[in-house]
């Protein structure tokens, strides 16, 4: 009997150390939460890892969930930062309001969307048009658009994905096909896309392609005409998709609930650095144009 | 003193009572929520079009639209294949571990198989995705592996344990009588066991083929990670499906409180309730009538 309260207590004590240490920890180490966007959050995780290799005192955690996901976070204070790779909507900026602030906008950095398909495909251009219609379900087979007769397989992101929204309101204007497969994450539609041929989906270019352009193996990245008569432009060239010439370029936001302080506005800081840029470029995306570093001292009030 | 033990006694068949309908409590309350915020979906939606309409499109830009009757298809169509793959599978295990397995092997066997059930679905899932879907697309030579074929047999597999463990316990409570009699008259080991043995357990059989049913219909994390949840109507195996519980997984996160997409999420929850708990019901009748007979 004796034995066993001396057990129980030794056990209690033990568990007790264990979560006064973890709390510990806690108070000292400034930590910051980011939640949202799957486009973004191995390029957050990055600038995260190299910032906290500089300032040890710093814990910052990098999730995932999509872009939906990381702005109910922001509504609900359970995030510092909610990535989202599209503009937080009328109803979620009212909802942010009515629990305290406007959220406040940052631009970190530019995405171009790429539309993969087979690297042995036929096609290597569409028109933003003929795009439209082959997710919308009105074209079904590769020939219609100059390829060979078989049957096209839509590849898309989950209803949650700010991709998802994007490419809906920028390319299709209307409602995805139901034959459409929604998958989890970028990483999903370029494993589904390389192993199958008839295949056609939408990711970030930094999925497909690092700095120098060199794109993952089995796949092709597709050029992308805003009409029939407008020129093919490629994702990869960085010159035209700075200038905005690429027909699917959008900015990447980081949405705040309140005035960045301490920790988190170096943190910011950091990401729009030159050095925070140059990390961005090593991920495949793009750095801030000057239409957006406007907003951004704007928003950080320098 | 004898009156505190009294009281001392009737606080504790009390709190024992408590904790028996305590179950009974939380299922009711699980069941007036599904239905108290399901009913709302209907204010908005023609219950008639919720049922057998096909197309599944809350968030469209055009004309939302809520049909839910391709996903009820999905569901029972992965179902049904599991069930098909996982019941032959299933028995032929029970039986060899209850008739043919010596000691050493049952004393093995069975906790090894239970263990089965306790592999996260999400490592299932993991599975269907390297494996399953690579596997499908050589052999059937189609060109996409995450389909209704492949979450059929990650389901099948996930049944398996539930399955082979109640039929075994059914086999085995036969009375050796009867397997005796049998093989008195001059019957071989394969026809006492197919005409004799297994009727005889085929309540505890059906039943435990309900309960595989009843785990396959509300798994989620499996199917939502290698079916390809593209809603249309599924026309075969090979097509993408995207069943009821996945639809609900995939969108409930996102979806603003108390809108009509977020009641018809709940609608389906208790679509989906009202079908397991048929199932569940049935077992539970098939059970007990086996008992009493």
């Amino acid at each position: 009997m004796l034995k066993r309260i001396v057990y129980s207590v030794l056990i209690l004590c033990s568990v007790v150390v264990i979560f006064s240490g973890c709390g510990g920890k806690k108070t000292d180490k400034k930590s910051i939460q980011i939640k949202g966007s799957d486009t973004i959050v191995n390029l957050v995780q990055r600038l995260a890892e190299t910032h906290m290799q500089e300032n040890p005192d710093v814990s910052i955690a990098v999730t995932g969930g999509g872009s939906g996901t990381g702005i109910a976070s922001l509504i609900n204070g359970q995030t510092d930062i909610a990535n989202c790779s599209r503009p937080m909507r009328e109803g979620e900026i009212e909802q942010a309001k009515s629990g305290g602030n406007a959220p406040l906008e940052i631009v970190i950095g530019m995405d171009g969307l790429a539309l993969i398909v087979q690297r042995d495909s036929q096609i290597n251009s569409l028109t933003l048009d003929q795009t439209g219609k082959i997710f919308r379900g009105e074209i079904e087979n590769w020939r219609e658009v100059g390829g060979k007769d078989l049957a096209i397989s839509l590849y898309g992101r989950q209803s949650n994905s700010g991709t998802f929204e994007y490419f809906r309101d920028r390319v299709l204007k209307g409602d995805y096909s139901p034959e459409m497969k929604r998958m989890n994450g970028n990483a999903q539609i370029v494993e589904a896309v390389r192993r199958e041929a008839a295949a056609i989906g939408y990711v970030g270019v930094g999925y497909v392609a690092d700095q120098e352009g060199r794109v993952l193996s089995g796949i092709k990245i597709l050029s992308l005409a805003a009409d029939s008569q407008s020129e093919p432009v490629n994702p990869l060239d960085s010159e035209k998709v700075k200038q905005g010439i690429y027909p699917l370029t959008r900015p990447l936001f980081q949405y705040l609930s309140e005035k960045p302080e301490g920790a988190l506005l170096d943190f910011i800081k950091f990401e729009l650095s030159p050095r925070g840029q140059n990390l961005i470029k090593k991920e495949g995306f793009y750095p801030v144009t000057d239409e957006y570093k406007q907003s951004n001292s704007r928003v950080l009030g320098e | 003193m004898r009156n505190l033990r009294r009281i001392k006694e009737g606080l504790l068949k009390q709190f024992f009572f408590l904790n028996g309908i305590l179950a009974i409590l939380v299922l009711a309350g699980i069941f007036l929520l599904l239905l108290s915020q399901g009913i709302l979906a209907f204010k908005e939606i023609s219950l008639f079009e919720f049922l057998t309409s096909a197309r599944w499109s809350p968030d469209s830009v055009v004309r939302p639209t809520y049909g839910i009757l391709s996903m009820v298809v999905s569901t029972l169509m992965v179902t049904a294949i599991a069930l098909i793959l996982a019941v032959p599978l299933g028995i032929g295990c029970a039986s060899y571990i209850s008739q043919l397995a010596s000691p050493r092997v049952k004393e093995i066997a069975k906790p090894v198989i239970e263990m089965l059930a306790a592999v996260p679905s999400v490592v299932i899932g993991f599975m269907g995705i390297v494996l399953v879907a690579p596997f499908l697309t050589k052999i059937f030579g189609i060109s996409s592996g995450l389909n209704a074929l492949n979450g059929a047999i990650l389901l099948g597999i996930m049944s398996l344990p539930t399955i082979i463990s109640i039929s075994e316990d059914a086999i085995t409570s036969v009375p050796s009588e009867y397997k005796e009699a049998s093989l008195a008259l001059g019957a071989s080991r394969w026809d006492t066991l197919v005409k004799v043995t297994i009727p005889s357990a085929s309540s505890g059989i059906i039943a435990s083929i309900m309960l595989g049913m009843g785990r396959a219909i509300g798994e989620t994390m499996t199917v939502l990670m290698v079916t390809g949840n593209a809603p249309a109507m599924p026309h075969s195996l090979f097509d993408s499906v995207r069943t009821m519980t996945a639809t609900i997984a995939i969108e409930l996160g996102e979806v603003p409180f108390n809108t009509t997409h977020y009641y018809a999420l709940f609608a389906i929850g208790l679509t989906l309730f009202v079908i397991t708990f048929l199932v569940n019901l049935l077992s539970d009748i098939i059970l007990s009538k086996g008992q009493r007979s």
